[in-house]
């Protein structure tokens, strides 16, 4: 079986996360390329159906980046988007997805070097939990 | 409102196993509302069957569609071109909308996607609490505006029991003292005195004692 | 008089009521209730017959309060307005007057969640007031609740309970109130062992002069241990067993708690004899019935007065 590269979608906040993204590159810290990022304007914004959607279509991670806690734009969206990741976690085990392919995770915006970090933490986490079983299922 | 609450996936799928192509149909208004069974929610389940069911093998199309109001025939006449080729239904309203379905496309199986619990209010984000039981004769116009039929464990209307404690009911912490809101409530009124008239035992025949209950309109009825 | 029960003799006639309960078996024992009865033999006025008590299934409170009274006893039958709806209860109610059974309690009874029958549904057609209003017609104006004429109409003196213990308090002298209003004729009260508390409840109940128009049983109950102390004073709700007692019954060993137990309710009998508009107790010895002799003993309630 050739090698397996895992498919992470990650969901930044436009305010922090997305911005450590920037900064990791400026400074030419390492990340794996299996991460792609997509920017929103506040991980409140990031829906149940997002997360779900991007596991339908093939993602084996997905996390959601969003700002620490107490420093968001919106006032609380990031602690409403950690309360959604584990409701969506719960709903994930019940269609049989690890739940441990799903993660919030917060970043401040002049945290590069700990996105590039984070990055990779998750692509090896998901790495060794291999393809996500709809991945595998849709394969066959 | 009527609030209500998604089945667990796994009975979902039993509901469906045995077809190959379902429309699963959202409702607009209460279970919207109650984030059980509008737009989104048909989104998340569809996926989630679609997925759940890709794991054991098998592929099935799910077609998805949110009607304005389930229980309606109105617009439940919308589905009948969309109908085609689906096999069978599977309904996100609450037990009214599932059975305007199964009444209007008797040919069709149609399965509740959702556990109808109560008629109630919001008490807070995400918060729904009972507040109303339909017992067809109203009287929270002598109980401070607050529902002993509905809120009270024991269903008492000369309460409170034995069993208030601190404001709880004593079948939980979680639970409100009915009559101790009742009260607290005549007196900010000043109407304690009404707490000594005792309430008469209930006709329950307009609750649902004496059958189905319907309303007619002559006015309105075509 | 409005009845024939020997109860309402007792009261009537001035003196201090003594009653007690007695479960019946979770199966069908009649010798089970026998025995339990023949310990209040001579020692109380009426037998409580509790009703699927702490919502668990036990024999019927009327097949109990049938077997006492063939054994000469007086029954107290408690009907709870949680298993059964109007018809059932008047059923009932006919069915125990019709078996020479003429003293009741009307009550709403615990709520399923804390037995053994946790799914069932709770019926509660009618409340414990209305279930009294509903007994007093069918006594006085020989009618059903639903209107029809009753022949026949059964002689119950109608009992009703109060909890002076529970919230909000000052609500529980105005309830016991519109019980005596729908036609309580006596009351038996939850166990008191917050005594001060009780006090201050008779003397709201006095300043309506709510003690001259139904008789008050005060209610008490020997603790047989430290850890039944402890249970009702954290687990039973409406219960009021202030640390005191627990302290008390701590303070002696294992094997004479049973005696401490024995000598507060003794003691809080005692006070309670004190209390203005007290016309009687009512001795609630949990499976303990054998007890309830050396406490009538040593309150000085006995020999029972002949009436």
């Amino acid at each position: 079986m050739e090698k397996f590269e895992p498919v992470i979608v990650a969901f930044c906040c436009h305010y922090c996360a997305y911005t450590a993204a920037d900064m990791a590159g400026s400074q030419r810290l390492p990340y794996p390329a299996n991460v792609k990022i997509i920017r929103v304007p506040c991980s409140g914004k990031v829906d149940a159906l997002h997360i779900i959607k991007a596991f339908e279509k093939g993602a084996d991670g997905v996390y959601v980046a969003g700002c620490l806690e107490g420093d968001c734009h919106f006032k609380n969206g990031n602690e409403r988007a950690a309360r959604r990741i584990a409701y969506v976690k719960n709903y994930l085990e019940e269609i049989g997805i690890e739940s441990e392919r799903l993660e919030m995770v917060m970043i401040s915006a002049g945290m590069g070097q700990r996105f590039a970090q984070t990055a990779t933490e998750i692509t090896e986490k998901i790495r060794a939990l291999g393809p996500s079983p709809i991945r595998t299922a849709t394969a066959l | 409102m009527i609030t209500a609450e998604r089945k667990p996936l796994e009975e979902l799928i039993e509901f469906i196993r045995p077809y190959k192509r379902i429309l699963l149909l959202g409702c607009n208004e209460c279970v919207t509302v109650c984030a059980a069974g509008g737009r989104k929610e048909v989104g998340l389940l569809a996926s989630g069957l679609q997925m759940a069911l890709l794991k054991s093998g098998s592929n099935i199309e799910i077609r998805q569609h949110t009607l304005e109001r389930q229980c309606d025939p109105e617009y439940v006449e919308e589905l009948v071109p969309m109908l085609d080729g689906a096999e069978a239904i599977m309904s996100m309203a609450c037990g009214c909308g599932v059975q305007q379905l199964a009444g209007r496309f008797r040919d069709k199986p149609v399965f509740p996607a959702v556990n109808t619990k109560f008629m109630g209010a919001s008490e807070r984000q995400g918060v729904w609490a009972e507040r109303c039981q339909g017992c067809g004769n109203c009287l929270l116009g002598v109980t401070g505006g607050i529902c002993p039929i509905a809120r009270c464990a024991k269903q008492l209307m000369n309460g409170p029991c034995g069993g208030s404690t601190g404001g709880h009911c004593e079948i939980s912490d979680d639970v409100d003292c009915v009559w101790q809101l009742i009260w607290d409530r005549l007196k900010a009124l000043g109407q304690t005195e009404r707490y000594l008239d005792i309430m008469p035992a209930k006709d329950w025949r307009p609750a649902g004692g004496s059958g189905p209950r319907k309303i007619i309109r002559e006015d309105l009825a075509e | 008089m409005k009845t024939e029960s020997r109860l309402e003799k007792i009261l009537a006639a001035g003196h201090l009521a003594v009653t007690s309960e007695c479960g019946p078996p979770r199966g069908a024992l009649p010798d089970k209730v026998r025995e339990k009865a023949k310990y209040l033999k001579g020692v109380v006025d009426a037998i409580n017959v509790t009703d699927n008590q702490t919502a668990m299934v036990r024999m019927s409170s009327l097949a109990a309060s049938t077997i006492i009274k063939q054994e000469g006893l007086n029954p107290l039958f408690q009907v709870t307005s949680r298993d059964r709806n109007r018809l059932a209860i008047q059923a009932d109610i006919i069915g125990a007057y019709a078996l020479g059974i003429d003293t009741m309690l009307c009550l709403s009874g615990d709520h399923t969640k804390f037995g053994d029958h946790p799914m069932a549904m709770n019926v509660h057609d009618i409340d414990s007031i209305q279930m009294i209003q509903m007994v007093r017609d069918m006594r006085d104006k020989g009618i059903f609740q639903g209107g029809a004429e009753l022949k026949g109409a059964p002689k119950m003196f109608i009992g009703a309970a109060a909890n002076p213990f529970a919230d909000p308090f000052e609500l529980r002298v105005m309830r016991l109130a519109k019980k005596i209003a729908a036609g309580a004729d006596f009351i038996q009260t939850q166990c008191i062992f917050n005594v001060e508390k009780f006090e201050r409840w008779m003397d709201g109940v006095r300043a309506k002069g709510l003690h001259k128009k139904c008789y008050i049983l005060a209610g008490v109950t020997p603790c047989k241990s430290l850890g039944a102390a402890r249970y009702m004073a954290k687990k039973v709700p409406g219960m009021d067993v202030p640390q005191a007692i627990v302290d008390r019954m701590a303070s002696v060993p294992k094997e004479k708690q049973a005696e401490e137990g024995v000598a507060i309710c003794v003691e809080t009998i005692e006070r309670l004899k004190q209390v203005e508009g007290v016309a009687g107790f009512h001795i609630m010895a949990i499976e303990w019935e054998e007890i309830v002799k050396e406490i009538c003993e040593k309150a000085g309630l006995l020999p029972r007065p002949q009436v």
